[in-house]
């Protein structure tokens, strides 16, 4: 059995196009302070650093963790570097987790980031592999054949994107930290934007964001002794399977429905839109919304996009179940952070601090990450409460 | 806290050119090999699953991802990924077990070095502002570290020769071996040097390959009936990446790992250190208070054969093969990351 743990510190930056006044470093040190001050520490209390981020292309250092260990306090003790592609923000924060549910440790500190100004992510994503098919479409161009198998099986109206675009950014003008601020956008101005990949339009995908994301996760005796309420993971999971194989189900992959399955068996969900107050679930593309509210069992197969069109997922609209109450990966997307963005925010709103973007009275949160082709998933359930 | 084994290592050959062998190609022999040590069909019968690697040495963005395609991840697995040498993946299983969500792991590293040029694509490890627009390469920072040693009294070049020859000594056992024979320390001395003060023989030949692991509560191991080694510590630190900081001659963080790990807690029989280069075999013996008593890189270590990413997962293995053979009772397995030694782990074994 796991030992409790809970997060007692969450720091972020501004997400933005581009952070021309920080250095890589200074961009990670920012968010970690933020994270140390919010938890009432200092340096000297972290036992470990745990630093995830997506390819090391995207900035062009090898391996960063090495020259980062000065900015972000680690000299002299254990420093880890996750990377599983998109999902790694969220398998940073679980790697994290680990090392104080495992018992091995009392305190530890983690950061996700990307600063995507400093090189290309297009050309990253798009370096030529002998024998492979040569992919120069970037990560929307990989899912919109997925995203029109899913219109076709569900029938979904063709405008479930342009809501999701639009209620995602109303979230995103809610709070001060998303990249994106478009308080006024309408469903005509989504819809009116160029057509980037066949049914993605151009304010249906995400930004590209500079940006860092931090989070202190502490012991159950140290978490009790913290300034603010802590918020204690409930259950964590991840689930990998192989980009291509015969059969594979890519509109609603195995592993998310298996790795959402272990979670909230884990924290005592039975049904996801009832028991859950609010969830943080990476969006990148308007459609994910609908598909993964089907792959997380919020709505049956099909179901999906008749919850965002209800407004169940709005937070203007009142719904039931808010989905991305920050703004999620469509108002920022520092590609590296974007899943631990989701985790931590998941832990504002069962820590009451979410600010304008607050869930009211939400006791329940999930976070959630997903990479690759659809094919890495990380999640995790936060709760107020121990148990 | 769990008491957690090791029962399967396998290294491929360390080869200088791996040709048109792909990474999926280098890595599935491997794990055919560790399953069938303990019986096991493929991922499926293990609980959990971590690799490591670095995009860098293939050239591609999640270069890693293709490495699932190697599981059988059908249906999907409990994996994870660390972009630095597969032992730190090991020690991600490791909490991983503690933590009650898995019995099992396993464990691998690959990489592929030969398409580059490996200490030139190294020198992007460095600080991005400040070092790496100066393409300083790892064997440029080694030699200036030698330098300092050598400067210092604190070595000699015949010290530094003495481990070469005993390095390709100790490799003519070991099959996987890129680089092993007899050779005097004369002889090695007579070379010209590469990078002053450093020989070739002072630096690890480029190697492609991979290797893997397969660890387990001491239960699942009694229950798979399989030869097996204790893990009874392991602990990582890193230190400052600015080289003006550190003590180059010394190795602070080893120090740390090591007292964490447990090292001096009773004899140690066999150590396999990951010291790329000559001179960083004497800061580490020396770091670890390791004596004559003590059987240092029989494999022949990484000087024989350095396959990136996997190297530092190779010396678990290797010490695991001592101990489960019954040639050791108690060994102590290192492995490094970043330029001149910046950040090291440090595993104790000892027999059941």
């Amino acid at each position: 059995m796991a030992n409790l743990a809970a997060v007692v510190g969450i720091g972020q930056t501004k997400y933005t196009t581009k952070r021309g006044d920080v250095s890589i470093a200074g961009l990670v040190r920012e968010a970690a302070v933020n994270a140390l001050q919010d938890a009432g520490l200092v340096w000297d209390d972290i036992d470990a650093v745990i630093i995830g981020k997506a390819p090391d292309m995207f900035e062009g250092v090898i391996m960063p963790e090495s020259y980062l260990t000065d900015a972000l306090g680690c000299n002299g003790k254990p420093m880890m570097r996750v990377h599983t592609a998109g999902s790694v923000g969220g398998s940073t924060a679980l790697v994290a987790a680990s090392h104080v549910q495992s018992g091995t440790f009392k305190r530890v500190l983690t950061v996700a980031f990307e600063k995507q100004s400093e090189s290309n992510a297009m050309w990253a994503l798009s370096t030529p592999q002998p024998f492979s098919v040569h992919l120069n479409a970037g990560a929307g161009g990989y899912f919109a054949p997925i995203i029109r198998e899913y219109m076709r099986r569900s029938q979904a109206p063709y405008d479930v994107g342009i809501k999701v675009a639009v209620k995602d950014r109303l979230h995103g003008a809610r709070n001060p930290l998303a990249h994106l601020q478009k308080p006024d956008i309408t469903m005509q101005e989504v819809e009116d934007s160029f057509m980037l990949w066949d049914p993605l339009r151009f304010l249906e995908a995400c930004p590209s964001s500079d940006g860092a994301c931090a989070m202190v996760i502490a012991s159950e005796d140290l978490a009790a002794q913290s300034p603010k309420p802590p918020a204690w993971i409930r259950g964590v999971a991840m689930r990998s399977e192989p980009t291509m194989y015969a059969g594979r189900e890519e509109v609603n992959p195995q592993a998310g429905r298996d790795c959402a399955a272990d979670v909230y068996q884990q924290a005592g969900i039975t049904d996801p839109r009832k028991d859950l107050d609010c969830a943080e679930v990476y969006v990148p593309f308007s459609w994910y919304e609908p598909m993964w509210l089907e792959n997380l069992g919020f709505a049956a197969e099909g179901e999906g996009w008749k919850l965002t069109m209800e407004g169940a997922t709005s937070l203007d609209e009142g719904g039931d179940i808010p989905w991305n109450p920050s703004g999620g990966v469509l108002c920022s997307n520092p590609i590296g952070a974007s899943g631990m963005i989701r985790f931590a925010e998941a832990a504002r709103q069962v820590r009451g601090d979410a600010g304008d973007h607050q869930v009211e009275g939400a006791k329940l949160a999930l976070g959630h990450a997903y990479g690759g082709g659809a094919q890495f998933f990380s999640m995790w359930v936060v709760g107020s409460e121990k148990s | 806290m769990k008491k957690i084994a090791i029962v399967a290592y396998n290294q491929s050959d360390c080869v200088s050119w791996a040709g048109a062998t792909n990474e999926v190609e280098l890595i599935m022999p491997v794990l055919r090999r560790v399953f069938d040590q303990v019986g096991l069909n493929n991922a499926q019968d293990v609980d959990f699953v971590c690799s490591g690697s670095c995009d860098y040495l293939q050239g591609a963005a999640f270069a890693f991802v293709a490495g699932v395609d190697a599981l059988g991840a059908v249906p999907p697995i409990k994996e994870s990924h660390v972009e630095m040498d597969a032992a730190w993946a090991l020690y991600e299983s490791i909490l991983k077990i503690r933590m009650g969500h898995a019995d099992s792991a396993l464990i691998y590293g690959f990489g592929k070095s030969s398409p580059g040029e490996l200490p030139i694509v190294l020198s992007q490890q460095l600080d991005p502002y400040y070092l790496a627009p100066q393409w300083v390469d790892s064997i440029s920072l080694a030699a200036m570290q030698a330098r300092l040693m050598l400067d210092q009294g604190l070595i000699t070049e015949r010290d530094m020769a003495d481990v070469v020859a005993r390095s390709r000594g100790n490799a003519k056992t070991n099959p996987h071996a890129q680089l092993s024979g007899d050779v005097s320390v004369e002889e090695l001395l007579a070379q010209e040097t590469y990078v002053s003060p450093l020989r070739k023989s002072d630096c690890p030949p480029v190697s492609d390959g991979a290797s893997a692991v397969i660890i387990c509560t001491v239960e699942k191991a009694r229950e798979w009936g399989v030869p097996y080694a204790i893990i009874s510590g392991i602990d990582h630190r890193i230190e400052s990446h600015n080289l003006a900081m550190r003590d180059l001659t010394d190795s602070v963080s080893t120090r740390k790992a090591a007292e964490a790990a447990g090292v001096g807690a009773g004899s140690i029989d066999v150590a396999e250190l990951y010291a790329p280069f000559s001179h960083q075999e004497i800061i580490l013996t020396r770091t670890l208070g390791l004596t004559d008593k003590t059987l240092v890189n029989p494999s022949g270590g990484v000087l024989a054969g350095n396959l990136m990413m996997a190297s530092g997962l190779s010396r678990i293995g290797e010490v695991f093969n001592r101990i489960a053979s019954g040639e050791a009772q108690r060994g102590v397995a290192h492995a490094t990351s970043g330029p001149c030694l910046q950040h090291n782990l440090v595993t104790v074994l000892e027999s059941a």
